[in-house]
């Protein structure tokens, strides 16, 4: 099953570079979709099917679309972005060759144990309870946290959505002059 | 060759078992991958045909009319005939679009029901991946075909499909929340996201009388959301021909509108067949707790008739919607989402998550 790693790889790594070469907005975001969806595939190879569909929902299904509807209100068909300067084309060039010699050196140097432990069996059961488990490797804490995050979050969404009662009248009274 | 219509796994198995002697274990997995494909193709084919063909007749019925009944017997060779028109008619380039999104679109829908109908077991042993999450997995796949309908609308570079594609995105993320909602009020029933564990579960009675009334609630609930998410009326804004033309495809013509035309049918396709699989038991026959003299003679029914006549049914259901009820407005669509659907859909798994606990259920 090696060559489905090489194609997930390969698409992945194209596609990245299109999603920051791209300059239409859109094309970028669909190359985006492209990196999203082969990692998922990548997850799928490896028999984690959990994550895998919880990188399809919530990136696939939920950002990348929430991304490009937000670019469908706000960006017109003709809109394409100015070409980079050469300064900054080099300089970003140099930055990531940097970060991927860092990367590798780091990957190369360090000895890989394969680990000798049978495999898990990874059910939807056994995440459902450490997820909620307090005891030892237990997620209890961060679930929650992360609950009180999302939820602070919507309610600021709403406030923000929400007109406050002085325009609404104000808006009301221009309409009926 | 071993062939049993009650169980296909003998007959998968001994395709297996042949490859396998015949070749190289790469090989093997490649041509299993390519007979995979061939079979899915012919089946997405085949089934919108007859979809299409459906539809036409059950618009007819509720008009009083005849419908398709020249080509072939009963008409059944019209959309065929349509097929092929489409086929040959000419692609008009748009000039001012964005060419790559612009193709690209139509084949992101049709992959993604793709991806979805994998995932759908048939019959006894005919399932192309039985995965562990399989009900989590076709609701995370058949949420990436609405990025298609948006990048259709956008780079068509017109207004009306801009409208449409913007309509068909508000509704499909509001109304994903209550498809997921309704149906995991079925896994906390079950216990497990597994579709083939899902339908052994109801040998003994479907889901649907298994969980009482929250089951039979989250039916309907189920059956009115997974409507709007396929964008069919009466919740077909994105389209709504009498004020947007045609909605996002309104620029696309000849095959690739047939592209998004079948992708349409298939996603019903693909909806009937999880109510059909989570509620009403998929390919298990209907069985009665202890009858047992009934539940033999229901056994004799084949597996795949039973699966097919269920998601028949259901899709029934789904196109006496279109041409009964009249479209909504956008302000209509989102209020029943998030002011009806959304609290009884949350209300609803806790009462099932009641029942659970106290064991009512049967």
């Amino acid at each position: 099953m090696d060559i489905m790693f090489y194609i997930f790889s390969t698409i992945i790594l194209v596609f990245s570079v299109l999603t920051v070469t791209s300059r239409k907005i859109l094309r970028a975001a669909t190359y985006l979709l492209f990196v999203l969806i082969a990692t998922a595939g990548l997850y799928f190879l490896l028999n984690y099917q959990f994550i895998a569909a919880i990188q399809l929902t919530l990136y696939a299904g939920g950002i990348v679309v929430l991304i490009i509807f937000s670019i469908l209100l706000t960006s017109h068909i003709s809109q394409s972005f100015e070409p980079v300067g050469k300064l900054k084309t080099i300089a970003s060039g140099l930055a990531s060759v940097a970060g991927a010699l860092l990367t590798l050196t780091v990957l190369l140097e360090h000895e890989f144990t394969a680990s000798t432990k049978p495999p898990v069996d990874v059910n939807m059961e056994s995440i459902g309870l450490s997820l909620l488990s307090y005891e030892r490797d237990g997620f209890v804490l961060p679930f929650e946290v992360i609950s009180v995050l999302l939820l602070a979050a919507m309610i600021g969404a709403i406030v923000i959505a929400k007109k406050s009662e002085e325009k609404v009248t104000n808006q009301e009274n221009n309409k009926s002059l | 060759m071993p062939f049993d219509i009650y169980d296909f796994s003998s007959f998968t198995g001994w395709i297996d078992a042949s490859l396998r002697a015949a070749m190289s274990p790469f090989w093997t997995i490649f041509t299993e991958f390519v007979l995979l494909g061939v079979a899915f193709l012919a089946f997405y084919a085949v089934v919108g045909l007859l979809l299409v063909y459906a539809e036409r007749r059950v618009c007819a019925f509720m008009q009083c009319r005849v419908g398709p009944n020249r080509v072939g017997p009963w008409g059944l060779f019209q959309t065929v005939a349509d097929l092929i028109k489409l086929l040959f008619k000419e692609l008009i380039h748009i000039k001012k679009a964005d060419k790559i999104l612009f193709n690209l679109a139509p084949f992101i829908v049709i992959i993604a029901s793709f991806f979805a109908l994998a995932a759908i077991p048939f019959a006894k042993g005919l399932h192309a991946v039985d995965l562990n999450i399989g009900l989590f997995y076709v609701m995370a796949v058949s949420s990436v075909g609405v990025v298609g309908i948006l990048l259709a609308g956008w780079s068509s570079n017109s207004k009306y499909s801009l409208i449409g594609a913007m309509r068909s995105g508000a509704q499909i993320i509001s109304y994903e929340l209550s498809v997921g909602l309704s149906l995991l009020v079925i896994v906390v029933l079950a216990g497990t996201l597994q579709l083939s564990e899902i339908v052994e579960l109801q040998r003994d009675g479907w889901f649907l009388f298994k969980g009482h009334l929250p089951a039979v609630i989250a039916f309907i609930i189920f059956l009115i959301a997974s409507t709007a998410e396929i964008n069919r009326g009466p919740f077909d804004l994105a389209e709504a021909e009498s004020e947007l033309t045609a909605g996002f495809h309104t620029e696309y013509s000849g095959i690739k509108f047939a592209f998004f035309f079948l992708a349409e049918y298939m996603n019903m396709f693909i909806v009937a067949s999880i109510a059909a699989t989570v509620f009403l038991g998929g390919w298990m026959p209907l069985h009665i707790g202890s009858w047992d003299g009934f539940n033999h003679i229901m056994d004799y029914i084949p597996p795949f008739v039973w699966y097919a006549g269920k998601t028949a049914v259901i899709i029934y259901i789904i196109m006496l919607f279109k041409w009964t009820f009249p479209r909504l407005r956008i302000d209509q669509l989102l209020t029943l989402e998030w002011k009806y659907l959304l609290p009884i859909n949350l209300f609803n798994i806790l009462l099932m998550a009641f029942l659970v606990l106290m064991g009512w259920h049967f």
